[in-house]
């Protein structure tokens, strides 16, 4: 019944999504009441379709709270007897719950465009709704035509198959809707920019109607690629942060094309220059956000993410792709000649900065993309090949390192024309900053990588370089958004230093012990006092307890192997301790069947925590921006308000 | 030169495209291929397997003819399926000699009683070191390698019924 009831709704939803479009191609064709009409219409009906899909959504839910295992889809990918978060969680937990889950925060994010947005000129908003109703439309279809949710089994079978234990995490449950949010945030920025296209108002209203979108959109991407790469770290157990996995890329290309398209949106509002490249970066990040999705979807790339490898599916959304990302495109190369040109500028500027700024961004994207797409390339002509670090970090590396120094002078530079010389002195202290990282990192350590070695210098320097231009300033009138980039320019620094000490210092050692011996791995005494079964809700365990000291400080760690029976699969849960210079990584192993010695992987990650930790302060630094820009609408209206 | 500018990303998407369609069309390949294919045996040398039958090096290959190398488990069921193609390649004059990994010698020996013998020698890989020298994934797996010691040819997974005629005109080709 609940199953019927969310179909239903889903139905709705999506008949209610093509009115959505047909009142906006109305409102904007018809002149006179028609138009009038349609053109109020449009906001309510936006809400309407919100509402409907996210009864949808709330109906998978329920079914999944319930284990109601006449529903194809639970009997599929949940349990009886699993913690009721995971039955929460776990209605996304696969390729259809995922695909509506998509749909409704699409859905959301369209009824806030109507309810909230009140900066747009009126065409420019009703063709924006139309865009949401567009694209809404095309994955509605695809829902009911191509991955029906709701799908009834009969007879239903006595028992779940189970979700998959790796996804079984506090942190994963809501690692997809904060990723999710984060895309769909890009959706209305590409609406936006589409419905900028239709009416040609690029101007710097436009700009910051869109601004708030892209800030939030990019402060959850970043939540969520930083939480996805915690979790990958602790819970696969391999020790690394990050693997330039398909679908980690699928998540880092539209972080990128958002970081460029918020640069250059800042541009455009506070100088109206940049007017077509802004354009253009809304339709791409969006782009890349369903690039992203698809290529998981359809199972094309080989990843552990993938949830259904089903070629018509594949077909069905990249012909979606087609229409949307093609659409776009073709609209602004017909559409972007009637925009006037911006302002222009000189190049050792703010805005000039900016621009490097973004084209660097883009190339890091294009190698991020060639890198991702190439096996696929490759076995067309029958080479079967993967692409791992090595290329990411000699394409990329390089390039990011010149992007940070960019990052470093560009906040310090004028709007409109700034001077060579006078930006080199302003430089000065960073550059003693990196240097004298790098002479001490040379004497100290002998041999380290180039790259890690330049990744430590440019992030200190990068940290110095970021605080420079809230030193003169009075910390008490520096508005918000001023404060949100410093945050976010010293967290990318903190990163940098973190990946760079984790690459270069971490000491790892691969043992085989018999319970009472122990081990030296750093600075750490790691010994196995023995090892014992567990139990917890659905998953059996073998525990060892490790006892690490180090000179007066101790931990007693608890690595284990698990089992899951439903469906059957080991897991290696990690035990970390963590301090302030770093973390002790254990994971225990098989048992030697010769010799009865217990494996044991540990690893001593200096200063790894920073990896995180910046990409904290990053996404806190947007969260900054975005309040600060927050406070200064509510202000101005109510300054209007009282003298309005 | 503006004008081409504009239209550039529809370019670009448009090759994407076709790169993800051609992508889509193909099937997925989810077999595990050598990277030794075209190159030379790596040097092993196992203790026999059986009483009575003797171990196997990478010397008794590239002796001029091409021969049959089965990768095998008495544990593995695939290979009990697999066990009558290569008793018929057998017969049919093809030279076959096996590496048994993971395994004991009296468990190879019952596998021989109860499914036939079609090896020429048998190599003891108990800890599937030279399994992984050769660049296999797992069992049954078979190589073809030529009368110079090289690897022409890798068969993944049991072989069928279908495939003996091919394999003996694979053999034929290999010199």
């Amino acid at each position: 019944m609940i199953a019927e009831a969310g179909l239903v709704a889903l139905w709705f939803a999506a008949m209610v999504a093509g009115l959505q479009l047909l009142l906006g191609v109305l409102a904007l064709r018809r002149k006179g009441a028609v138009g009038e009409q349609a053109m109020a219409a449009i906001g309510p009906v936006a809400i309407v379709q919100g509402a409907l899909v996210a009864m949808a959504m709330a109906a998978l839910i329920a079914v999944f709270l319930n284990t109601d295992l006449s529903v194809e889809l639970v009997a599929e990918n949940s349990h009886s007897a699993k913690p009721w978060i995971y039955k929460f969680a776990g209605a996304w937990g696969n390729h259809e719950g995922s695909m509506l889950l998509w749909v409704t925060i699409l859905g959301a994010g369209g009824a806030l465009v109507a309810w909230k947005e009140r900066t747009l000129d009126r065409a420019t908003h009703v063709a924006t709704l139309a865009a949401q109703g567009a694209i809404a439309l095309g994955f509605y279809a695809f829902l009911l035509f191509a991955s029906n949710p709701f799908a009834r089994l009969n007879p239903a079978p006595i028992e779940g198959q189970g979700l998959n234990p790796l996804l079984q995490d506090p942190g994963l449950a809501f690692h997809p809707p904060t990723l999710y949010a984060g895309y769909v945030g890009l959706s209305v920025a590409f609406s936006f920019a589409v419905g900028a296209l239709v009416t040609g108002q690029v101007g710097p209203a436009f700009a910051r109607a869109m601004r708030p979108w892209v800030l939030g959109a990019w402060v959850l991407l970043t939540i969520g690629i930083t939480a996805g790469s915690y979790w990958a770290y602790y819970e696969l157990g391999w020790g690394g942060w990050w693997f330039w996995d398909p679908v980690e890329n699928a998540s880092l290309m539209p972080w990128l094309a958002a970081t460029a398209l918020l640069h250059s949106v800042n541009v455009l509002a506070a100088r109206d220059g940049l007017r077509a490249w802004t354009v253009m970066l809304a339709v791409v990040a969006f782009s890349m956000s369903m690039i992203g999705t698809f290529l998981v979807r359809s199972g094309i790339l080989t990843s552990v993410h993938a949830f259904a490898v089903d070629p018509r599916r594949g077909a069905f959304i990249l012909a979606l792709l087609g229409l949307y990302i093609g659409g776009a495109l073709a609209l602004f190369g017909a559409r972007i000649g009637q925009v006037r040109a911006g302002r222009s500028f000189a190049f050792v500027s703010r805005e000039g900065g900016l621009v490097v700024n973004n084209l660097l961004l883009s190339v890091i994207l294009g190698i991020v993309l060639i890198g991702t797409l190439y096996p696929l390339v490759a076995a067309g002509f029958g080479v079967r090949l993967s692409v791992g670090p090595p290329f990411f970090h000699a394409a990329a590396g390089p390039i990011a390192l010149v992007l940070v120094a960019v990052m470093a002078v560009g906040p310090t530079l004028r709007w409109r024309s700034d001077e060579a010389e006078a930006v080199l002195i302003r430089m000065l202290w960073p550059m003693v900053a990196a240097a004298g990282t790098f002479a001490l990192m040379l004497t100290l350590t002998g041999g380290m990588g180039v790259l890690s070695l330049l990744g430590l210098s440019f992030g200190v320097g990068l940290i110095v370089a970021s605080i420079l231009p809230i030193t003169r300033r009075n910390w008490r009138r520096t508005p918000l958004p001023i404060w949100g980039m410093v945050v976010a320019h010293v967290g990318l620094g903190v990163s940098m230093i973190g990946m760079a000490c984790d690459s270069a210092f971490t000491a790892e050692r691969l043992v085989a012990l018999y319970p009472g011996q122990a081990t030296i791995v750093g600075p750490w005494r790691v010994k196995l006092d023995r090892i014992y079964p567990n139990v917890g809700p659905n998953w059996s365990a073998l525990e060892a307890r490790l006892t690490a000291t180090r000179d007066g400080d101790g931990e007693t760690l608890r690595p284990q192997q698990r089992f899951f029976t439903d469906p059957p699969t080991t897991t290696s849960e990690s035990a970390i301790a963590t301090r302030w210079d770093g973390q002790l990584y254990t994971v225990l192993g098989q048992q030697d069947a010769a010799t009865g010695r217990w494996q044991l992987r540990l690893w001593w990650k200096p200063f790894v925590t920073l990896i995180w930790l910046g990409g904290a302060l990053i996404a806190l630094g947007g969260v900054l921006a975005l309040v600060g820009r927050w406070l200064k609408a509510w202000q101005q209206r109510r300054r209007e308000a009282l003298w309005g | 030169m503006k004008r081409a500018l504009i239209w550039l990303p529809l370019g670009l998407f448009g090759v994407l495209f076709v790169v993800i369609a051609a992508g889509l069309m193909r099937p997925a390949d989810t077999g595990v291929h050598s990277t030794l294919v075209d190159k030379p045996l790596p040097a092993f040398e196992l203790a026999p397997m059986v009483p009575g039958k003797p171990g196997l090096a990478s010397s008794n290959f590239g002796t001029g003819k091409p021969r049959l190398l089965n990768v095998f488990a008495s544990w593995c069921i695939p290979c009990v399926a697999e066990a009558p193609q290569l008793m018929a390649l057998k017969a049919r004059g093809v030279p076959i000699d096996a590496i048994a990994i993971h395994d004991k010698g009296p468990a190879v020996a019952a596998f021989l009683r109860r499914n036939g013998d079609p090896y020429s020698a048998i190599g003891d890989d108990s800890r599937s070191r030279v399994q992984m020298s050769l660049g296999s994934s797992g069992v049954p797996e078979t190589f073809l390698i030529d009368g110079r010691g090289r690897i022409v040819r890798q068969y993944i997974g049991d072989i069928r019924a279908d495939q003996v005629d091919q394999i003996v005109r694979d053999m034929a080709a290999t010199r």
